[in-house]
């Protein structure tokens, strides 16, 4: 049996988003600047998805998003290029989270040795930024938010409408990574106050190498790229038009179906939630309620996270997890220390992550499979000899 | 980041799993908040360890390392098991990936803590023979005694 559990790194590609890309890969090669009639083609289908992504999350133009190379590309570009505008009157404090991604941590470590202050907001033990602490954070030389929609490892959906809302009347700009949000959770950046919005294809069955940087239109935002008339002379290059065809091909496919598929992952979810908290010494990590359908992120006590992928793996599941051995460093998730966990329980975690590919059979399967795994591996785990009793 | 057949070999299918309840040596190194710990359990007649088991809390690589580490020094003399390095552990599971390395230098530290522990048992002091046992070898700001 072979499941693919782990759709919070990354989707198949769907067959029909496949299928909508192809002939732009083949026939309609043409550049979209050149004005014969395959640029002009390739023109118009690039034009008709942007307008398709902008009616999909609420945006009031097309002309509002810009086709990046993906997500970190997405964050980079919002945070760096906003902070830089805004630098030069004076406005140098940045407002973050914890547990965000690192596209973001690490273009505010960067700003903050070019000159600006960070603010790292606490991540309660629900795994959830709290409006208030955004809004008391607020001073007034705030260049900008940025608050995550929904966290990669443990599915935690923001309160960004009340952020957004926070910031908008105190006047400052406010971005949000939603690479993990689109297609998953209902986003509207008109309704929710969002000035900028980092998203990915690849996330929801489209293709790796595309994403999408929302701009509100008015928010001034340094040239990414300069060398061509692309993208509003903000990110010069020749458009990846099959990439964009895809994305947004894959986002209208995904967003038709979400309301359904939620019911059908939210219920798949807590099933294997429940029969997996009757494992001793396991948690759920992150708020329960305020969830992504298809994230499932737990510990269990007294073994190491990357055994127990690894013996997943073995047995024929692809998960992943928030333990530090697989990101190649030694520290455990940053994500799972912010929420307070103990350095030894956050290295034995275990994030699963469902999409519309799964089955009620993946589930039972993983749910006869994670007990056992564990049960192995604290048979020979000194640590779980000395926690077992406690 | 991918390990070898060996090493998930040894992972996959550990040699000397367990505890040997009237061991004459026991160590273990390594701590919870690092996310490794390793047990070593030895059994020694005349100068030959004639058994040795362990039990691992940690990555797959921590639990192959564990796993060659008693391979290696079983039905060897005190003296072979001493001079065991952490470079024969890793070469014998044909490489670990780099940020794996202080998995081998925990499995070689964790038979010198057991050899250690034996001579203590003796009423000798293990650290002319078996030099000082180092808790971790990681450098990451993680708060242990090996860090600070």
């Amino acid at each position: 049996m072979q499941i693919y559990a782990d759709n919070a790194a990354t989707t198949a590609l769907s067959p029909k988003v496949l299928e909508a890309m192809t002939p732009y890969l083949t026939e309609i090669y043409g550049n979209p600047s050149s004005l014969y009639r395959i640029g002009a083609t390739a023109k118009d289908a690039v034009e008709e998805a942007r307008q398709t992504v902008a009616n999909l999350i609420g945006a009031k133009n097309a002309n509002e998003i810009y086709f990046t190379s993906g997500g970190s590309e997405a964050d980079n570009w919002a945070i760096k290029g906003v902070c830089k505008m805004l630098k030069d009157k004076g406005k140098n404090h940045i407002i973050t989270s914890k547990f965000e991604h690192h596209a973001v941590l690490h273009v505010c470590e960067k700003l903050a040795k070019e000159g600006f202050e960070v603010t790292y907001l606490d991540v309660y033990d629900d795994g959830l930024v709290r409006a208030e602490d955004v809004k008391n954070a607020i001073r007034d030389n705030t260049a900008l938010v940025t608050i995550m929609y929904a966290n990669n490892e443990i599915g935690t959906i923001q309160p960004i409408a009340e952020i957004g809302k926070i910031c908008r009347e105190a006047g400052v700009l406010f971005h949000t990574d939603a690479v993990q949000a689109v297609c998953n959770t209902p986003i509207n950046v008109e309704e929710e106050c969002i000035d900028l919005l980092s998203l990915t294809a690849h996330k929801f069955h489209g293709p790796k190498g595309i994403g999408a940087l929302y701009i509100r239109r008015g928010v001034r935002v340094e040239t990414l790229i300069d060398g061509g008339a692309q993208e509003r002379s903000r990110r010069a290059g020749t458009e990846n038009v099959a990439g964009i065809v895809g994305l947004a091909k894959a986002m209208e496919l995904s967003i038709s179906t979400m309301q359904e598929r939620n019911q059908r992952l939210t219920k798949m979810r807590d099933r294997l939630i429940d029969g997996l908290l009757n494992i001793e010494k396991s948690r759920l990590n992150g708020s329960h309620d305020h969830r992504l359908p298809g994230n499932v992120n737990m510990c269990f006590e007294g073994i190491e996270g990357e055994s127990l992928l690894l013996s997943l793996d073995l047995k024929g599941v692809s998960a992943s997890s928030g333990s530090a051995c697989t990101s190649g460093s030694l520290d455990p998730s940053h994500v799972l220390l912010s929420l307070g966990l103990p350095h030894e329980i956050a290295h034995g975690s275990l994030r699963l992550s469902f999409s519309d590919d799964n089955t009620e059979e993946d589930i039972d399967y993983i749910l006869k499979i994670v007990p056992e795994i564990v049960a192995y591996l604290r048979s020979f785990s000194p640590l779980w000899d000395k926690i077992k009793n406690d | 980041m991918a390990y070898s057949e060996k090493v998930m070999d040894h992972f996959a299918n550990p040699r000397n799993v367990g505890e040997i309840p009237d061991a004459d040596g026991v160590g273990e190194v390594g701590n919870s908040k690092c996310g490794d710990i390793m047990r070593m359990y030895i059994k020694v007649e005349g100068n030959v360890i004639t058994d040795c088991k362990f039990k691992t809390f940690g990555c797959g690589a921590a639990i192959a390392t564990s796993s060659m580490a008693t391979e290696l020094i079983k039905g060897k003399t005190i003296d072979e098991a001493l001079q065991l390095t952490n470079k024969a552990v890793m070469e014998a599971l044909d490489g670990l990936p780099p940020v794996k390395v202080h998995c081998s230098v925990l499995a070689e530290q964790a038979i010198k803590a057991a050899l250690s522990d034996y001579y203590t048992r003796l009423g000798i002091d293990p650290t002319p023979i078996v030099g000082v046992i180092k808790e971790c070898d990681h450098d990451h700001g993680c708060g242990c005694d090996s860090c600070n």
